[in-house]
């Protein structure tokens, strides 16, 4: 649907022309999609004796949730003909090769892996993909709203204020328009929809799409799909941490309660507590 | 020296939400008896920024109108805070969807990391948060010298009391405002003349048992007559049972209710991160294995589609 929204862009051909270019179908050279590497959500964490981190030994990692829904949302633009190239890039140990070829045979066209030993904060991680921006020139980055192993709900917005361009968070409906985006995201209030210009950063929510699984064909096929190492260290970009993580604890168990038989007991409970007048 | 801290208001419609209050209960641990500044950055928001003076613990309310702030829009309200920013060891933000959009983009632009929706305060500089959906604490520090950006998880503070009256000072900044970013429209959910989920005393929720969008009448109706807000699971969103908002959980409200009441809901760990600060919580559920039973208060076997009109008659 052809909505002005106010001429405010600095980009502004005017709204004769802005109208007749709403869906004009231009094509998107590059999406750049951004995988972590996390403790798979089926896992039941627990804090390590020792307070120094969780156990991570023997347990099944996977793609950050919200990143394959980055990826799908991405794939899907690409097979509406919306896009030319998707780039998965993941920042962290060699061991992440594994979540990029599951990028890759999902459908990514290529991949990069931005080595690096250990857990980086999300500014510097944001730091990093600014750098593989300035190599790479995306017209969009999709990033997870949030990855569920430090639940930092940061980087996507720190990339779009280093590379200074629009971010949309918390997206449930992405829709492309030659170079804008119509985005809904999901708020306290409800639903709320923002136009950007291109380039952008767009960080997904769960009910933006309902990512494909992986057939056997697609991980073999990905196996000769390009998957480029750097060295984090090589980028230039500030990596040195600004807070300083002294332990984890588990958090205070809640203890299971009473059952009750029947709903009167359950009104006389709750009138106990004073509840219910 | 006493710390300077700065807190970013939340407002919509020329209301101040009630986090901001919770953000200024932070602020008075990490700094006791100091006094915060609040920043009010709206269009014509001359009720927000009073209702924001009137809060206990507010030294000043600083006020940005101008036309570019009648919608949150995180581009635009990043740089403007940035900018004041300078002058402040701490700006709190509340870990709501305004503030988790918002919070990044300023501590990005200056340069420093930010803690996620900050839990506890230990110290004036150590705090605790939840991480792996809330299956760990993690405590971090601050070192001395840097700015410390955070966001509130505000079910873990209650709010300052209102009844003070803070002086109101309009402010300027030089920041350049970008035009890519604009805001379009605000489709509001399902709460109705509801009470708010996120501040509700109590709050009834329904899951996937529930069923459909019609049979949730009934949990309306319920929380209609005890004055409850009403919440889902992710399930009962997803199956498009009610909208998005009232989803609780890691991925949705963290909510702080005196009583929280799940209705065929089976007590996902992702759900459970949600409502950990709740005050009681009551479960009712067909299946006696249901994990929801491992952490309720008080638990009952049934089914919901007997027990809440049987509810309904007892306390109506
Ligand atoms: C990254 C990620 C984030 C997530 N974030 C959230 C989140 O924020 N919030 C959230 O809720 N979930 C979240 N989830 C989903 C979560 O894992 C569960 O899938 C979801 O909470 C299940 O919802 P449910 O309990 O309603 O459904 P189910 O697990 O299907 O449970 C339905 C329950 O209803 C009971 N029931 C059925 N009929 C009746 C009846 N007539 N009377 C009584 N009981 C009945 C059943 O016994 C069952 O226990 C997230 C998942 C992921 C991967
Ligand atoms: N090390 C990383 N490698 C690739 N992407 C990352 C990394 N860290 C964070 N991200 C992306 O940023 C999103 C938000 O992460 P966070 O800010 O840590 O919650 C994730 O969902 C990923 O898409």
């Amino acid at each position: 649907m052809a909505v002005d929204v106010g001429g405010l862009s600095p980009y502004d051909w005017g709204p004769t022309i802005r109208a007749a270019c709403f869906g004009c179908g231009k094509s998107m050279k590059k999406i750049m999609v951004c995988l972590k590497r996390v403790v798979d959500y089926n896992v039941r964490v627990r804090v390590k004796a020792d307070g120094t981190g969780v156990v991570t030994d023997g347990v099944k990692m996977s793609i950050n949730p919200f990143d394959e829904i980055a990826l799908e949302e991405a794939l899907r633009i690409r097979e509406r003909g919306g896009a030319a190239e998707v780039v998965v890039v993941t920042i962290g140990p060699a061991d992440c090769q594994q979540q990029l070829r599951t990028g890759l045979a999902m459908g990514a066209d290529r991949a990069i892996l931005v080595e690096h030993g250990t857990e980086l904060e999300p500014l510097a991680v944001a730091g990093l993909l600014l750098k593989l921006v300035e190599k790479e020139h995306p017209d969009l980055v999709i990033v997870g709203k949030q990855a569920i192993d430090d639940d930092c709900n940061q980087t996507g917005q720190m990339l779009a204020a280093l590379w200074d361009r629009p971010q949309a968070t918390f997206a449930s409906k992405l829709e492309v328009d030659g170079d804008r985006i119509r985005v809904t995201r999901e708020v306290d209030a409800g639903l709320e929809v923002i136009e950007a210009d291109l380039p952008a950063v767009v960080t997904t929510d769960l009910r933006l799409n309902e990512p494909r699984y992986v057939k056997l064909p697609d991980i073999m096929k990905a196996k000769k799909k390009p998957l480029e190492i750097l060295a984090a260290g090589s980028l230039g970009a500030a990596l040195e941490p600004s807070l300083r993580t002294t332990g984890y604890a588990p958090p205070p168990e809640r203890q299971k309660g009473a059952m009750v038989a029947d709903v009167d007991a359950l009104v006389g409970a709750l009138r106990d507590k004073g509840f219910l007048g | 020296m006493t710390a300077k801290i700065l807190i970013i208001a939340e407002h919509a419609g020329g209301r101040l939400n009630q986090s901001t209050a919770r953000c200024l209960a932070c602020a008075s641990q990490i700094s006791p008896g100091a006094g915060a500044d609040v920043l009010v950055a709206g269009s014509q928001c001359g009720a927000v920024a009073a209702e924001a003076a009137a809060l206990a613990g507010v030294a000043e309310v600083l006020v940005i109108d101008r036309a570019e702030n009648s919608a949150p829009v995180a581009a635009v309200l990043a740089p403007q805070i940035a900018a004041l920013a300078t002058a402040y060891d701490y700006v709190l933000g509340p870990s709501t969807t305004f503030g988790k959009d918002l919070m990044p983009r300023v501590a990005a632009l200056l340069r420093v990391g930010q803690v996620s929706d900050l839990m506890s305060v230990e110290g004036p500089r150590r705090f605790t948060r939840p991480v792996y959906a809330g299956n760990a604490i993690q405590s971090v520090e601050v070192p001395e010298g840097t700015r410390v950006i955070a966001t509130v998880r505000t079910a873990s503070f209650r709010p300052v009391a209102a009844g003070a009256a803070a002086p109101i000072r309009g402010v300027q900044v030089g920041a350049a405002l970008p035009t890519h970013t604009r805001f379009i429209e605000l489709r509001s959910g399902g709460g109705g003349e509801r009470p708010d989920l996120q501040t509700a005393r109590l709050v009834i929720s329904g899951g996937r048992g529930v069923g459909s969008e019609a049979n949730f009448r009934i949990l309306y109706q319920l929380a209609g007559k005890m004055g409850a807000a009403v919440g889902a699971s992710r399930a009962a969103v997803d199956a498009g049972f009610v909208p998005n908002d009232m989803q609780v959980g890691q991925t949705g409200k963290i909510i702080a209710p005196e009583l929280y009441m799940a209705f065929g809901i089976s007590g996902a760990i992702q759900h459970l991160t949600g409502i950990k600060d709740a005050g009681l919580i009551v479960a009712v559920n067909k299946d006696p294995e249901a994990p929801i039973f491992q952490i309720a208060d008080i638990g009952l076997v049934g089914d919901l589609f007997q027990v809440i009109p049987e509810l309904e008659k007892r306390i109506g």
